[in-house]
């Protein structure tokens, strides 16, 4: 057992930042209350197209997502086993060109610790029939799908189990502010539609591409552009591997095979508001364009969904298609930033990385508080997503 | 957006705050616009308060369930263009309702046997009860050895399509929405029912049993609650929208419990 600490923390944000947060606390021994103004998982956590990166679509340009996720999803895999289908990655060249992309692919998950092997073109077809038969040549990685709801359900369930309050359809409408510090916040129950205060030692600010305008709340500022992508899902599953094309992250450059359906993703853009976020046709048609690159037959499967989900990249004004930004993760503790006290922002990053970000987040989290107290949760086996429910019926 | 509406007369229920009622609301639709979508868009724009469940907008996650016109759909994959100029939506039925279409979904994994392990995944189950491993270090993954010239199943929505010897997995069909247990006839009528889904999910056990005893799975199937409640309308797999096939595995389970001797070599 590990040793009870009085201090109250109240995260805002039932994502993938959040849930990682409050297994983390919760298994250091904090009381935490984590709130979701919907479902959880309804932001984008529950709607990226289901891939545990290896780290190696962003090993050449980003080295340090790169090595997070490789050490990151090893981890998930440990902790989380039945919520993923391990059956690696392939990134193939289906032209001239792309082969330019071969040896830095390499070289640089190589430096990265991250799993490779060369392929021929016939080793990767005997592998995928379905993919593009002008392919040249194949790189495979340690890459899988995930499902992502289910994942975080599960951190979800284990905090639940270990004391934490998981508040569902509990909008924050405010932060309560004192002397130049965050004492609480203001919530609007959409189970009652009751409207009240809730104080806390600390407020933990975990609402992804939210996080601005939650930020702006209590008068602080986030450097956040939150970046949109188009995703389509087709019926039927013309892979099992999860394929990438080999070159630089572009428009449809991936497929993953997630139960019965294939996902193609995705583009880039960057938007001030979040909620808003446009399906543009175009861009579907420009899934099905590029998808059907990779595995032709993707070219006439019957459209299953097409959505957007916001990335929430750290970064300021001025990138254009937010694909120059970096995939890793931000903590940001507003008494140094703003001049205002018990707040804190952890933003940035993928669901991949969630532990890793929950780990950095909790350990600013437990100095700000003066507890110390270790985190564990690199030898926790997560419980079934099912107990998410269970415990709710207990609860 | 286009200049077309569709009129959506939507369920209403807080806590507290009286009885149920339907609001109206005029929502401006294009050809894409699914019944989430404009569920979204009376959220932004009409009344913020409005309680939905959604996650993965791909019928994937299971999570939007509810009932369209009087019918189970998950809402991201439901196209206005299929209904007419006034859509009701209202929450599922069969489980106790949270607030406006938000049903607690306890009930629904309440009705699965929880004496036994339910298969979530084609890999081997996670220690059920949680709780500390031991890791040798984070960089300690390798791939495996390349595989041999592997079987290819595409499309098989069915575990027992997969051939002999295919070496990839896949996650479960089953995508645990509700929609099976909604519009289960019997279920409505017949409370303690187990239902279509954990039914099914029984019947997976009973083809890969992951040490639990076969005559446990059936005797739980065969109880009162049970697969003999079942009156076969099929309502389970016209709703389910995974093609698990709930219905078929019922029977599968029933025939199972006529032919048992205890020996599967002589069923055949």
């Amino acid at each position: 057992m590990s040793t009870r600490h009085d201090a109250h923390v109240l995260i805002i944000g039932g994502g993938a930042t959040g849930g990682g947060l409050a297994h983390d606390l919760a298994l250091r021994g904090l009381r935490v209350t984590l709130v979701e103004r919907g479902e959880v998982t309804s932001g984008t956590s529950g709607r990226h197209h289901g891939l545990l990166h290896s780290g190696a679509r962003y090993a050449v340009g980003d080295r340090e997502a790169g090595v997070e996720c490789i050490r990151e999803s090893t981890i998930l895999k440990r902790i989380a086993p039945g919520t993923f289908e391990c059956n690696d990655g392939l990134f193939v060249a289906v032209c001239e060109e792309d082969l330019e992309y071969l040896d830095p692919l390499v070289d640089a998950c190589t430096e990265a610790g991250i799993p490779v092997q060369r392929l021929s073109a016939a080793q990767a077809l005997r592998l995928e029939p379905n993919l593009n038969p002008e392919l040249k040549a194949a790189v495979r990685v340690p890459d899988a799908t995930v499902d992502p709801m289910r994942l975080i359900l599960r951190f979800l369930a284990t905090a639940r189990h270990n004391g934490a309050d998981i508040r569902p359809y509990m909008e924050v409408t405010g932060l309560v502010r004192h002397n130049g510090r965050v004492t609480g916040a203001a919530l609007r129950d959409h189970v009652t539609g009751k409207t009240g205060e809730f104080n806390a030692d600390l407020v933990v600010n975990a609402a992804g591409p939210w996080s601005g305008q939650v930020a702006a709340m209590g008068g602080a500022t986030v450097p956040m552009t939150p970046s949109p992508g188009v995703l389509l899902a087709v019926r039927g599953r013309f892979c099992n591997m999860v394929i990438n094309r080999m070159h630089k992250s572009a428009d449809g450059d991936i497929v993953v095979p997630q139960r019965g359906l294939s996902i193609v993703g995705t583009s880039s853009w960057v938007v001030e508001d979040p909620d808003e976020l446009p399906v543009p046709e175009d861009h579907v048609e420009r899934m099905y364009t590029e998808g059907s690159k990779l595995i032709p037959a993707l070219r006439h499967a019957p459209r299953r969904a097409a959505w957007s989900a916001a990335r929430p990249l750290v970064g300021s004004g001025g990138a254009a298609t937010g694909r120059e930004l970096s995939r890793t993760f931000q903590t940001f503790d507003h008494a140094a930033r703003d001049g205002l006290e018990g707040f804190v922002t952890i933003t940035g990053g993928k669901s991949t990385t969630l532990r890793g970000m929950a780990e950095v987040c909790a350990d600013l989290v437990c100095r700000k508080l003066g507890i110390d107290a270790p985190c564990r949760t690199r030898e926790h086996v997560l419980l079934p997503h099912t107990a998410y429910y269970s415990e709710a019926a207990a609860a | 957006m286009s200049e077309e509406t569709r009129s959506f007369r939507v369920y209403r229920y807080k806590r507290g705050n009286g009885g149920e009622r339907f609001d109206e609301f005029e929502v401006p639709v294009g050809p894409h616009t699914t019944v989430l979508d404009a569920l979204l868009w009376i959220k932004r724009h009409r009344d913020p308060s409005l309680a939905l469940r959604h996650s993965c907008l791909h019928a994937s996650c299971g999570t939007c369930g509810m009932l369209v016109d009087g019918r189970e759909e998950l809402a991201c994959v439901c196209s206005v263009e299929d209904h007419g100029s006034e859509i009701t939506v209202q929450p599922l039925a069969n489980l106790s309702i949270l607030t406006d279409l938000v049903v607690e979904m306890n009930g629904f994994f309440a009705r699965f046997p929880h004496e036994h392990p339910i298969i979530r995944a084609s890999e081997p189950p996670p220690d059920a009860r949680g709780g500390e491993i031991h890791l040798e270090g984070d960089h300690e993954v390798t791939l495996d050895p390349l595989p041999g010239p592997l079987h290819y199943h595409p499309l098989h929505h069915d575990h027992r399509a997969a051939p002999p010897g295919a070496d990839f997995m896949r996650l479960e069909d089953c995508i645990e929405c509700g929609l099976c247990l909604s519009a289960c006839p019997v279920a409505a009528t017949s409370r303690g029912y187990v239902g279509p889904a954990a039914l099914a999910a029984a019947e997976r056990l009973l083809e890969e049993p992951r040490g639990v005893k076969r005559e446990d799975v059936l005797a739980w199937a065969g109880r009162p609650e049970g697969v003999w409640r079942c009156h076969v309308g099929l309502e389970c797999t016209r709703s389910c929208p995974a093609d698990a096939i709930p219905a078929e595995r019922i029977m599968a389970l029933r025939r199972e419990l006529i032919f048992d001797d205890g020996d599967p070599k002589e069923r055949e």
